[in-house]
């Protein structure tokens, strides 16, 4: 029975295998990689003239969140080169080995990126790892819709706000959603006592009803259409969002935030290590990354390039927060397996519960 | 002698469909059974079945839109299909194709096309809003999204094709002279519709039900889109279990849910096409 099973398991790898080569695709030869990144975090434009200068096509595809580009990748289900996660998934890929030495002869704008982006404690001997970008968790509103009062105090309650029931986006990934509800009630994001979490998901379980939608890269959409009047979410793509409706304004909460930093990395299994790392040290040109910069509106740790940008980015509190601000937000760390497992069971149980 | 090369050619003319339902269907199946019954260390186990227990509300939930969504197709399509098959050939070609127009289109995208219609800023509510602004009258706007309504509505719009077509296609397939006949024998309208046209037309309400419930029932981004990502239905349970959006990838979980809505839907096609048989004289209908 055992054989039989293995026997069939084995087929159905190689249907996979054999289609997946016809999709996102294995890159065979030299003369392409394969990229995963974030939805909306980059400058589409660079990537097309990588591929002029170097002859290499890129093949980009986009994630939603850490857990789901994961997912896809233990799955085995596509295989990629270069994929930018955030720091926690980075440690967590880092012990599970699924990450590649990164050759830093190739990689020689690694010279740009500033001391204190790197050896970070997700990396700390700078094998694995070039920062890409780095931000905060904000609260994005809108000042048509939100009474100045509300927000004066700039306080993460307003994500509880009662009075903007229904109008009230929230992250549709667990981790960014328990944080909100960890600083709310004054945890570290990174606690492993139950009791913290089960605290945490009372909280969500009373916004629910408060929430119109849990959304990921819909959240464009909604604000700028002005479906939703609140949201948190990753300052960045608020910077972009408010640059698009002048209505929108944003703030840290004052109880602290998330301050993530995304990094780029090779995958262990990567076919074209030599073409990922070209791919990495081509973002890392000054002009690119400034270009990049520009289009993102994300923090980046390079420091010629930061050099190099307008002013009214270089400056804004918003993107480079000031040092007491940075004090006061906190970075996550891979949670271990008993804290991951619970953090699950109460996200499907906060879905769940009709 | 020539006889036993027909059978062999036979077997061999059914080899590549043979191989698609072994490859495609039956060892996915057993896939899915296999990991039911498995721990994360490939031991046999039964653990993975409590999960049904404690998701049985999810189970519910989505049996019940399904189930809503499925009702509200075949009361909307019987009388598209009943007029079509009635009308003229050239209406009817065309209205076969007006009903599959929109399946050309991504389903993903026809889906996103709902959320701009639906929503406070979108097109109904924008429209109503300039209506009583004419009128010097104020429009909060309807709540038509990110309910259970908006899901059941997403599935009704995207499977309604499903139910119009078999249902068509087993009304065209009625043999005129029947009706005839009946008329002849003193039936009024209504009889003849109610003892010849609806038992002949049951295959076709029977593969509509079927094509329009399996779907609903397993569906996973309705729910997201139009429903707002607040209430998992059965298929969001299991994508989550198999993607890891909530951190755990549990492939057994998933795949032990994954089996109960298989049975579920195994067992509601037996119901059908038992009842189906008492039917099956125009045989006709069957997509």
């Amino acid at each position: 029975m055992k054989r039989k099973i293995i026997s069939l398991l084995a087929a159905l790898f190689v249907i996979f295998s054999l289609v997946s080569c016809s999709d996102v695709g294995t890159s065979t030869d030299n003369q392409s990689i394969n990229v995963y990144n974030w939805g909306e975090y980059i400058d589409q434009s660079v990537l097309d003239e990588f591929t002029e200068q170097t002859g290499i096509k890129v093949n980009y595809t986009t994630y939603a969140s850490n857990e789901e580009m994961y997912s896809k990748i233990v799955s085995g289900a596509a295989s990629y080169d270069v994929i930018i996660p955030s720091e926690y998934m980075i440690s967590k890929m880092i012990n599970e080995d699924l990450l590649a030495e990164l050759d830093f002869d190739n990689i020689p704008n690694y010279k740009y990126i500033g001391e204190e982006y790197r050896g970070l404690s997700y990396d700390p001997e700078e094998k694995y790892s070039v920062p890409y970008t780095w931000g905060t968790v904000v609260i994005v509103y809108n000042t048509k819709y939100v009474d100045e009062e509300d927000v004066a105090d700039e306080s993460i309650d307003l994500l509880w706000n009662e009075k903007y029931a229904g109008n009230i986006l929230m992250f549709d990934n667990p981790r960014d959603a328990f944080a909100l509800a960890h600083v709310k009630l004054g945890h570290s994001m990174n606690t492993t006592n139950p009791e913290d979490w089960y605290e945490a998901a009372e909280e969500l379980k009373k916004q629910k009803p408060l929430v119109q939608a849990y959304v990921m890269d819909q959240i464009f959409d909604k604000m700028l259409n002005e479906e939703a009047y609140i949201a948190a979410y990753y300052a960045g793509d608020a910077m972009t969002m408010m640059d698009e409706n002048e209505d929108l304004a944003a703030y840290v909460p004052r109880e602290g935030a998330n301050m993530f930093f995304d990094s780029m990395c090779i995958l262990k299994n990567s076919k074209n290590k030599e073409g990922a790392e070209k791919f990495i040290n081509f973002m890392c040109e000054t002009d690119i990354a400034v270009r990049n910069a520009e289009v993102v509106w994300y923090a980046i740790p390079h420091t010629a390039a930061y050099e190099a940008l307008d002013p009214e980015q270089s400056e804004d509190p918003l993107v480079y927060p000031p040092q007491e601000i940075k004090d006061k937000c906190e970075v996550f760390i891979n949670l271990n397996e008993e804290t991951l497992i619970l953090q699950s069971e109460l996200w499907i149980n906060l879905k769940t519960q009709y | 002698m020539s006889k036993t090369v027909t059978i062999g050619n036979k077997k061999a003319m059914l080899a590549p469909f043979s191989s698609w339902m072994v490859v495609f269907v039956l060892v996915p199946m057993a896939l899915v059974v296999y990991y039911a019954f498995t721990s994360a260390d490939g031991g046999f186990t039964l653990e993975n079945l409590k999960w049904i227990y404690t998701y049985r509300s999810t189970m519910f939930l989505s049996l019940q839109l399904a189930f809503i969504a499925t009702c509200i197709c075949l009361l909307l399509a019987y009388p598209i299909a009943y007029s079509m098959s009635r009308a003229s050939e050239k209406i009817q070609r065309n209205a076969t194709l007006i009903i599959m127009l929109p399946m050309w289109m991504n389903f993903l995208v026809r889906t996103y096309s709902w959320m701009t219609i639906l929503e406070n800023q979108g097109l109904i509510n924008s429209a109503l809003r300039c209506i009583a602004g004419l009128f010097g009258g104020e429009f909060d706007g309807f709540q038509m999204i990110n309910n259970r309504g908006a899901i059941v509505l997403g599935m009704v719009y995207n499977f309604l094709p499903y139910m119009i077509l078999p249902i068509y296609t087993s009304l065209t397939k009625i043999d005129n002279s029947l009706l005839e006949a009946a008329r002849d024998l003193g039936s009024n309208g209504f009889n003849v519709f109610r003892r010849v046209i609806l038992p002949l037309s049951v295959p076709g309400i029977i593969s509509g039900i079927t094509m329009v419930f399996i779907p609903s029932i397993s569906t996973f981004i309705i729910s997201r889109i139009l429903g707002g990502g607040k209430d998992f239905l059965i298929g969001d349970l299991i994508e989550d279990y198999f993607l890891g959006n909530s951190g755990v990838v549990n492939y057994n979980i998933g795949a032990a849910l994954s089996m109960v809505l298989m049975i579920l839907i195994l067992v509601a096609t037996f119901f059908m096409n038992h009842f189906d048989k008492d039917a099956k004289t125009s045989g006709g209908g069957r997509i």
